[in-house]
């Protein structure tokens, strides 16, 4: 299957062309976020103030790195699982988030808000952590410091590999991939 | 007259060895992992799962090589003792040691911090401390230690139920493959399935979790245990949940099980799913 070269931030017409099963190289910038960014940025929008980073046409990446080596850009950064982030993502994508990167199924609410504002779910491999790491060539933390690996932290990406899970038309390949497989 | 040799180990070396087991753990991946990594590519009709297979045998190479942990979820440090009963500590108090090496271990070696120091409050405690110990009381004048970091993802999808003893065999096997089933995408598949069979409650689930101690893929030695390890394995592998759950056959490396005797009015049964890092060092002092 051929790969998908992507640059951020992503726009309606490319997402609304992703579908389930597609391998995608992402390039350009990233934001990250696990429970305790999103919790923060939920209760600011909450207030009615502005977030941390503006998300619209962003991707954010599930991610809690371990501390880099002397001389690492990022210490190893695969994904967490993304079902923890389910009760806050909906609202981020109704302001224009167009990606999330982590591993696992998402919730019915979030595929729903997926396929109303056009954003899509990226499937990140679980476990390979290290090999992921080698793609991000620049990382600084731009919110939350206090938080630590927790901490909301900008990443640029060359060829990021992920495989999209979840597309714009409501398709799951978590749903599909088991049916496919399955031994009747 | 008897003579009584006692062997002294040094709190000294228990906290050296810690922190090593602690780094090696997370950097080196077994030859077992690696091995049926290789297998499993073999047998893999998913593209994508093969896809994936060979990222997580590359990902091996690259944190063995750079000696960087493999994943970054390098988890909470559950270790297990086996202390000889002709073995006298020096030095200071054993668990300090174990927790100090800990400490040592996941701050030297860039290890990540995952531990909250209270369960509700959630305050990282900073340095990954303290330790889950367990401890055997065994003959002999050695301390054996395991240090098995074990990561979130995968514990969350673990479980533990008290059957009726009438549900018998089939009551098992179908609580393990209906947590397997629940578990999905989740413990980050293919997964290692430590399960637990008798006991009481608390030892059923250190049945589980010792169970993912045992070099993988090796069979029970008891011949009816090592036959429902197969079929279980079989029929987990036919869910198709896959790696990363993603769709494949290769949703499980393996199945271990541990069994204990247990009450005339019980049938206890522990999960503890693994994910493919499935990670422990040992050290004999």
């Amino acid at each position: 299957m051929p790969q998908i070269k992507l640059s951020t931030p992503l726009s309606d017409e490319v997402v609304e062309n992703l579908r389930i099963g597609q391998k995608v190289l992402l390039n350009g910038l990233l934001y990250t976020g696990r429970d305790a960014a999103h919790k923060k940025m939920i209760e600011l929008l909450d207030q009615g103030k502005p977030l941390p980073i503006d998300v619209k046409g962003q991707v954010i990446y599930y991610v809690g790195p371990s501390p880099a080596k002397p001389g690492q850009i990022i210490g190893s950064a695969g994904p967490t699982t993304s079902g923890r982030m389910d009760s806050y993502a909906p609202r981020l994508i109704a302001l224009g988030l167009k990606g999330m990167i982590g591993k696992g199924k998402r919730s019915p609410e979030v595929i729903k808000a997926m396929k109303q504002h056009k954003a899509v779910y990226f499937a990140a491999v679980g476990g390979a952590a290290a090999l992921i790491s080698r793609s991000i060539k620049k990382c600084r933390v731009i919110a939350y410091p206090e938080l630590g690996p927790e901490a909301i932290h900008e990443l640029y990406v060359e060829n990021f590999p992920v495989i999209v899970a979840n597309d714009t038309l409501g398709g799951d390949l978590y749903e599909e991939g088991m049916k496919i497989y399955a031994v009747k | 007259m008897e003579v009584w040799v006692i062997k002294t180990v040094t709190t000294g070396e228990i906290v050296e060895t810690v922190a090593r087991l602690c780094m090696e753990a997370n950097y080196y991946l077994g030859d077992d992992v690696i091995r049926a990594f290789e297998n499993s590519l073999k047998e893999e009709l998913s593209l994508t799962g093969k896809d994936i297979l060979k990222q997580l045998l590359m990902n091996a190479k690259i944190a063995a090589e750079d000696q960087v942990p493999m994943c970054q979820d390098t988890g909470f440090a559950v270790v297990f003792l086996e202390l000889g009963q002709e073995v006298r500590i020096a030095g200071g108090n054993l668990y300090d040691a174990i927790n100090e090496g800990v400490r040592k271990g996941y701050t030297g070696g860039f290890l990540r911090k995952s531990i909250v120091d209270h369960p509700l409050n959630r305050v990282n405690t900073g340095d990954n401390t303290p330790a889950v110990i367990h401890t055997r009381v065994v003959p002999g004048d050695k301390l054996k230690i395991t240090l098995a970091p074990k990561g979130g993802g995968s514990e969350n999808m673990s479980a533990l139920r008290m059957l009726k003893p009438a549900e018998g065999l089939e009551g098992v096997k179908k609580f393990v493959i209906d947590t397997v089933r629940a578990a999905g995408p989740n413990p980050c598949p293919p997964m290692v399935v430590g399960v637990g069979i008798g006991g009481t409650f608390e030892k059923c689930a250190l049945l589980a979790k010792e169970a993912l101690l045992r070099e993988l893929g090796k069979p029970s030695p008891l011949p009816d245990i090592a036959a429902i390890e197969k079929e279980l394995l079989e029929k987990i592998n036919a869910l198709g949940i896959g790696p990363q759950g993603l769709g494949g056959r290769t949703t499980a490396l393996a199945v271990h099980i541990e069994i204990y005797p247990c009450h005339i009015a019980s049938l206890p049964v522990a999960v503890n799913i693994n994910c493919h890092a499935a990670r422990h060092k040992e050290a004999v002092l």
